[in-house]
């Protein structure tokens, strides 16, 4: 048994390090492709990014909503439904904005980005790209993995401006919540350190979420199962780190 | 044959896959100019030897050197360049599913040349022309016909005028009109533009008529070589076993399986 661990741990070890070493792969490219082949960067942040905004609102816009709810009717029994704007606004931009935004890009996003690459390495399109002596680190993955990055906080803070507007609906409109209360509560109480803490956020999300499914992506096993596989893994891997590093950075901040 | 005479030399090659031992001291030398095909039974690496070539794969051992430079000193930049003069037709045609005909054929172009429109245009109808399919450059690669999927990888294979032409499998699963077609458009490619072109493939009908020189590779070495009615004609077991495609002989139909009977009646389950 221990050496089952022992050997597991090694993979695990060995497996972590080709991801690092991956990521600084598209690190070093990243500059060069920005500058150079800007235009197959815009393209992938229109599919990860545009191509996202309604599901990200849509469920922006609901996520906003119960916040409402759940912040008057709970902040009621202590007199204070005014204090539903701060509520919803920081629980938005700090947490649910940049998180569920990440574990919705990886659905949305991340499993299309990782069926993509599978898919082209299992039909050959990889190896045929390496023999027209075109890298596909460079053409394929850091266009891919650029998109990813600039899309995902572009997107979370889509998401956190439909929350507050739907919890603005909620509070005021439906619940009689006082506007001038609302706002000016919310006003005085969140700083720009908040708004900070969900941007730094966001990006490490967008960086984690787009790393983990160009890399499983790329390392698909070629078959109609690994690729499948590779999505799948992309998910939950992302839902993992997403809320591991989200507990980390916010002990950070705190 | 002096150095020049040769596009690709194999010297002393092994190369294996986990415990698989695929090649073993294998030698081979490929002529300048002239069609050259390199047969055997399935899984005996064939398609992994051309990974080799092209270096998307190293050798545990032993040189390779295309065109006279030796490719495992090449630096990446250095290979990319090596590898502007090669193209490589897959199995699958391996086009681009992103991109229509016209623009697989002209991705080369537009990742390696500064070339104006007009050019790049010109260029692709030209290739596209040569293989018939000028008409189908507005068509996405999933409304192709296999057989006209592989004649686009074909358009888009000789688009940068490669030295070298290296073809993998190019005629399985082909009807037998695409089959003439693809033999046709090989050796016209081969003839017209003086390219030493490398096929890889198992059809030994096809190949004997395309082909001016034939390696047989079995159990990673070279069995045979010479023209294909040397080899027709040949004494050896096994080269006369695969040419004339008899289901038993030195290359036994069975893969290696314990005793049959003993099988059948358990005795080697306890």
């Amino acid at each position: 048994m221990f050496r089952d661990l022992y050997y597991g741990f090694k993979e695990f070890l060995r497996t972590y390090g080709a991801l690092h070493l991956f990521f600084l792969q598209l690190l070093k490219h990243s500059p060069s492709i920005l500058v150079r082949r800007f235009p197959l960067v815009v393209a992938q942040v229109y599919n990860a990014g545009a191509l996202s905004l309604v599901i990200i609102m849509t469920c922006g816009f609901f996520v906003g909503g119960v916040l409402g709810l759940q912040g008057v009717s709970n902040l009621a029994r202590f007199n204070a439904e005014d204090s539903a704007g701060t509520l919803t606004a920081l629980s938005l931009l700090k947490e649910l904005g940049p998180v569920i935004t990440a574990l919705l890009f990886a659905g949305r996003a991340g499993t299309a980005l990782a069926s993509e690459i599978g898919l082209m390495k299992a039909t050959d399109q990889l190896a045929a790209m390496e023999m027209m002596a075109t890298s596909p680190l460079r053409r394929v993955l850091v266009p891919r993995f650029l998109g990813g990055v600039i899309a995902m906080p572009l997107l979370a803070a889509v998401f956190s401006v439909v929350g507050l507007f739907g919890a603005h609906i909620v509070s005021v409109d439906l619940l009689q919540v006082d506007a001038g209360a609302y706002w000016q509560q919310l006003q005085a109480n969140v700083d720009r350190s908040d708004v900070y803490e969900g941007i730094v956020k966001s990006v490490v999300f967008g960086v984690v979420a787009s790393l983990l499914a160009v890399w499983e992506g790329y390392n698909a096993i070629p078959t109609a199962e690994g690729v499948g596989r590779a999505t799948t893994r992309t998910v939950v891997l992302t839902a993992i780190a997403v809320l591991i590093l989200d507990f980390m950075i916010t002990a950070v901040a705190i | 044959m002096n150095e020049t005479d040769k596009i690709v030399e194999i010297s002393d090659l092994d190369y294996s896959r986990g415990q698989n031992e695929i090649f073993k001291g294998l030698n081979i030398a490929i002529p300048r100019g002239k069609i050259t095909a390199i047969m055997g039974p399935s899984g005996t690496g064939k398609t992994t030897l051309l990974r080799l070539i092209t270096r998307q794969l190293v050798p545990d051992h032993g040189h390779i050197s295309v065109d006279n430079i030796d490719i495992a000193k090449l630096k990446q930049s250095e290979l990319y360049r090596l590898r502007r003069r090669i193209g490589m037709l897959f199995q699958n045609g391996a086009l681009l599913t992103d991109y229509n005909v016209f623009e697989n054929v002209a991705f080369p172009l537009r990742e390696h040349t500064k070339l104006p429109n007009r050019l790049i245009r010109h260029i692709v109808l030209t290739k596209l022309h040569a293989v018939g399919l000028r008409g189908a450059a507005d068509m996405m690669p999933s409304e192709l016909s296999g057989g006209m999927a592989r004649r686009v990888a074909l358009a888009r294979a000789m688009v940068m005028d490669p030295d070298i032409l290296i073809y993998d499998e190019p005629f399985v699963g082909l009807d037998p009109i695409s089959m003439g077609v693809i033999v046709r458009l090989v050796r016209k490619m081969n003839d017209a533009l003086g390219i030493s072109s490398i096929i890889v493939s198992h059809d030994v009908q096809e190949v004997s008529t395309v082909a001016d020189c034939t390696f047989l590779i079995s159990h990673g070495k070279v069995v045979a070589s010479g023209s294909p009615d040397d080899l027709h004609n040949t004494s050896s077991e096994l080269v006369r076993q695969f040419m004339h495609g008899m289901a038993d002989g030195p290359v036994a139909f069975h893969y290696a399986a314990p005793d049959y009977a003993e099988q059948l009646l358990g005795r080697d389950a306890e």
